[in-house]
């Protein structure tokens, strides 16, 4: 069997892949699928973890995860139509009404 | 042979979500994604959770992805209009091998008193069943919260993409 610490690893680095995207993009349906990249990284580790530990209530945490991910992708899906309709693009730069 | 195959999908994973992050297109990122999923779901195959890897693939790759996909192709996003600058860059790769840096610090610093579930016993109760049982008893109320949710946000993506807000 393989050692826990290899998981971990391809966890942290997809994590830290979807924070620099999150973080340099700036278009806001890219943006969202970094978020998701990272929430994917997050449900490794909680699955690796649970193997290893012997415990099962870390993939019902993943389970959890992924229901607000769906939720999420509504949400957010919605309101980037919703934006597109008042400015005619999704780039985050835009939103700016709010802006001191 | 586990740690060759371990190998090789993580590195088609790490490579997919790099390239996820800097495709021009949006579309071809969302193709990255769907491969970095089909790689977790692999991992969740070989950490015996088979369940979890089939929600990944359906949820996931099938339900989610489509509905951002579909999102593009309706808004009709091609490129980036404007770039960001160059320092956003540089901060955020900072950031990024910070954390990074973070998370493997702790890591190599931390002990995991390792009592792994057996394989054996997972495929004689099966894998469904036990999420089952305990998502039935253990975790019943953050199941029902769960519903909620779900009927909040189908209401909530109604009212938010309406003709008029």
């Amino acid at each position: 069997m393989l050692a826990l610490n290899n998981y971990l690893i391809v966890s942290a680095i997809l994590f830290a892949i979807g924070t620099i995207g999150v973080l340099t993009r700036s278009n806001a349906i890219l943006i969202f699928m970094c978020v998701e990249l990272m929430l994917n990284a997050v449900n490794l580790t909680f699955i690796a973890l649970s193997k290893y530990l012997g415990n099962i209530d870390g993939q019902i945490f993943v389970f959890f995860v992924m229901t607000v991910a769906a939720a999420e992708a509504a949400v957010g899906l919605a309101l980037m139509i919703a934006f597109y309709k008042n400015r005619e693009s999704v780039d985050v730069e835009e939103v700016n009404l709010m802006k001191w | 042979m586990e740690n060759i195959f371990f190998t090789i999908v993580a590195v088609v994973a790490v490579l997919c979500s790099i390239l996820v992050i800097t495709c021009k297109n949006p579309i071809n990122s969302a193709l990255s994604l769907v491969m970095t999923f089909f790689c977790l779901a692999t991992f969740y195959v070989m950490l015996d959770a088979p369940f979890m890897a089939a929600i990944q693939v359906i949820v996931y790759a099938g339900a989610i992805m489509v509905l951002i996909i579909f999102v593009i192709m309706l808004l009709n996003v091609r490129t980036e209009a404007g770039k960001r600058t160059s320092h956003a860059l540089v901060i955020s790769s900072i950031i990024g091998f910070f954390v990074l840096f973070e998370t493997c610090y702790f890591l190599f610093r931390s002990t995991v008193r390792e009592n792994p579930l057996e394989s054996t016993l997972i495929n004689r109760i099966g894998h469904t069943e036990m999420i089952g049982r305990a998502l039935y008893s253990d975790f019943l109320l953050p199941f029902e919260i769960t519903s909620l949710l779900l009927l909040v946000a189908i209401i909530g993506a109604i009212v938010l993409a309406k003709k008029k807000i």
